[in-house]
């Protein structure tokens, strides 16, 4: 092994891959089961609740907007539960990265390869509510197949956001006020089951600095048409997010990591 | 492979490494060395700073003053380089448990990096290193705390690592499970692999350990080949008396008056540093000086 070894190597970060592909083959049943079935539930009963009461929402039936809106959902429950429950129990109670950091891997890579593996979950099963719109009348459409990335996008930010509250919570019982009161509101106020419009001023603005709901934003932008440099701006809110994530993550679990 | 120029060059040097947490220094200016090639105990009480020297030859602990080398490359600098070809055996049982020992092999095989052409063959000569030729299929969680160990080791091994870290190796472990893990350990040490091995276990160290260093409150006290530690520090022979307690104050007293070193065991005094021509040595149970004897000596620790 002559020369330096590099920052970011693909054979540190496909080891790490690896591990979780290996382990995903013991308990794919039940991430798929609840990565899926969660926002199909709130797909089903918010769309035929509420869609017996509002057929159209913002220029579209209730189930298509709905159905669209809460692929953002299944990709933030895909993505920041794991990322948050897993990172947490694997450093806290298997110890597991303490054996992948003393091997040629460095933090910066463990924490990459492991969201990136989430991100890639997460772009699959973000598109479950997809299928089940189409099912109760969702007009597929080309954009669609654009979906999974963006997905795949909002993932990594998310996968980054949970890493990172593992990496300064000191205990598992603290989660509690991450997914109360930070994760619920992001995902009440992002447009997935009513229209921003409707919210006073001040949310309005404060939805902008919402991660999700950009995703929303595109998402349905991808079924229904792409609207330009809008969606141009959505996808650069989501870099920024997943990027300005990805540091902290990788920031916070050093400090935990290496001392 | 790295050009092999410095292959006089230890295994591991440290020189005046410092470690503190807050208000607490770990390892205050540690020196040691492991030359190619041979097994070096790190022996000291719970808290003399084991672990975290440990650690810090792989960067999971980053030194605050002080020189690191491990297999030529200075660290923190170049420690991914270095761990590419050390084997770390964690005094924590960190496997994958819903991973069978194969698939936990494999995992690891990927880690470092060992080709794909070659994974395969890496992965049963673990198993084979292991003895798990009939449990490679099993779950980790199935496996009993000896199976456990042996895999720990061999996962360390999946990529012939030119150094061995061990930490605590067999600790908890009992006695038949134990000299099995001395086994293997000795098997690597013959093929020639560099080991640094931290215990607290006297003979474990004494029967591994080419050269031992005792640590104390972060610091070498002492390093050597066993024997030399033993006669330089506690002499030849001992006489171990035993009695109530009075009688052990007694000679205790007598003992030190006379020059002699002694030390405290549960139910005895031991009286250190005989030789044979000892005339005026105190009645009691003779017998030849041990490793214990200098470890509690140089630390002040008694052994539990």
């Amino acid at each position: 092994m002559s020369g330096k070894l590099g920052r970011l190597e693909r054979p540190a970060l496909q080891g790490v891959m690896v591990r979780e592909v290996i382990n995903f083959s013991s308990y794919w049943r039940s991430t798929t089961f609840s990565s899926t079935v969660d926002p199909t539930i709130y797909l089903l009963a918010f769309g035929f609740g509420f869609g017996s009461l509002v057929s159209e929402v913002g220029g579209f039936r209730y189930v298509e907007f709905v159905g669209t809106g809460t692929v953002a959902t299944a990709v933030l429950f895909a993505s920041v539960f794991p990322s948050m429950f897993g990172t947490f129990v694997k450093y806290q109670f298997q110890h597991t990265y303490d054996a992948i950091l003393a091997a040629p891997v460095d933090t910066e890579e463990l924490v990459t390869a492991e969201a990136l593996w989430i991100a890639c979950r997460a772009g699959v099963y973000g598109c479950s509510p997809l299928f089940v719109a189409i099912v109760f009348g969702l007009d597929p459409s080309l954009g669609m197949l654009a979906v999974p990335f963006v997905n795949f996008l909002a993932g990594y930010g998310w996968a980054c956001f949970g890493i990172t509250i593992a990496a300064f919570l000191k205990s598992i019982d603290n989660f509690g006020y991450v997914t109360s009161g930070v994760i619920t509101p992001l995902f009440l106020v992002a447009g997935t089951f009513f229209p921003l419009e409707g919210l006073p001023e001040w949310a309005q603005i404060a939805a902008q600095a919402n991660p999700l709901y950009h995703c929303v934003e595109l998402v349905r932008h991808c079924v229904f048409g792409f609207e330009g440099l809008t969606d141009l701006a959505h996808v650069g809110a989501l870099v920024v997010f997943a990027l300005a994530a990805w540091r902290l993550a990788i920031f916070g679990m050093t400090r935990k990591l290496v001392n | 492979m790295p050009p092999t120029t410095e292959s006089s060059a230890p295994a591991v040097r440290l020189r005046g490494v410092v470690k503190r947490y807050g208000s607490i220094t770990a390892v205050g200016g540690l020196d040691l060395d492991v030359p190619e090639g041979t097994c070096v105990g790190l022996l000291g009480p719970n808290g003399a700073g084991k672990s975290t020297t440990m650690k810090m030859l792989t960067a999971q602990a980053i030194a605050d003053e002080g020189e690191i080398e491990v297999l030529g490359y200075d660290l923190p600098g170049e420690s991914k380089q270095a761990r590419a070809e050390c084997g770390v055996v964690p005094q924590l049982d960190n496997l994958d448990t819903t991973l069978t020992v194969e698939q936990n092999l494999v995992v690891f095989a990927h880690l470092y990096r060992v080709p794909r052409a070659q994974r395969r063959e890496a992965v049963d000569r673990a198993i084979g290193i292991a003895n798990l030729g009939d449990r490679r299929g099993s779950k980790v969680d199935e496996l009993s705390g000896g199976m456990r160990r042996r895999m720990l080791i061999a996962r360390a091994l999946v990529h012939r690592p030119r150094l061995l870290l061990l930490d605590e190796p067999t600790v908890g472990l009992d006695p038949q499970v134990r000299q099995e893990l001395w086994a293997l350990i000795d098997g690597m040490r013959t093929e020639g692999t560099s080991i640094l091995m931290s215990t607290h276990y006297i003979e474990e160290a004494e029967r591994l350990a080419d050269s031992v260093t005792i640590m104390s409150h972060g610091k070498a006290v002492a390093s050597g080949r066993p024997s030399e530690l033993i006669t330089k520090h506690a002499g030849r022979d001992a006489v171990e008396v035993y009695g109530p307690p009075a009688k052990l104050a007694e000679a205790e007293a007598s003992a030190l008056e006379a020059g002699f070193r002694t030390r405290r065991t549960g139910t005895s005094v031991a009286v250190l540093g005989l030789n044979s021509a000892n005339g005026d040595a105190p009645d009691g149970e003779r017998r030849a000086a041990n490793l214990e004897d200098v470890f509690v000596l140089l630390t002040g620790e008694e052994i539990s």
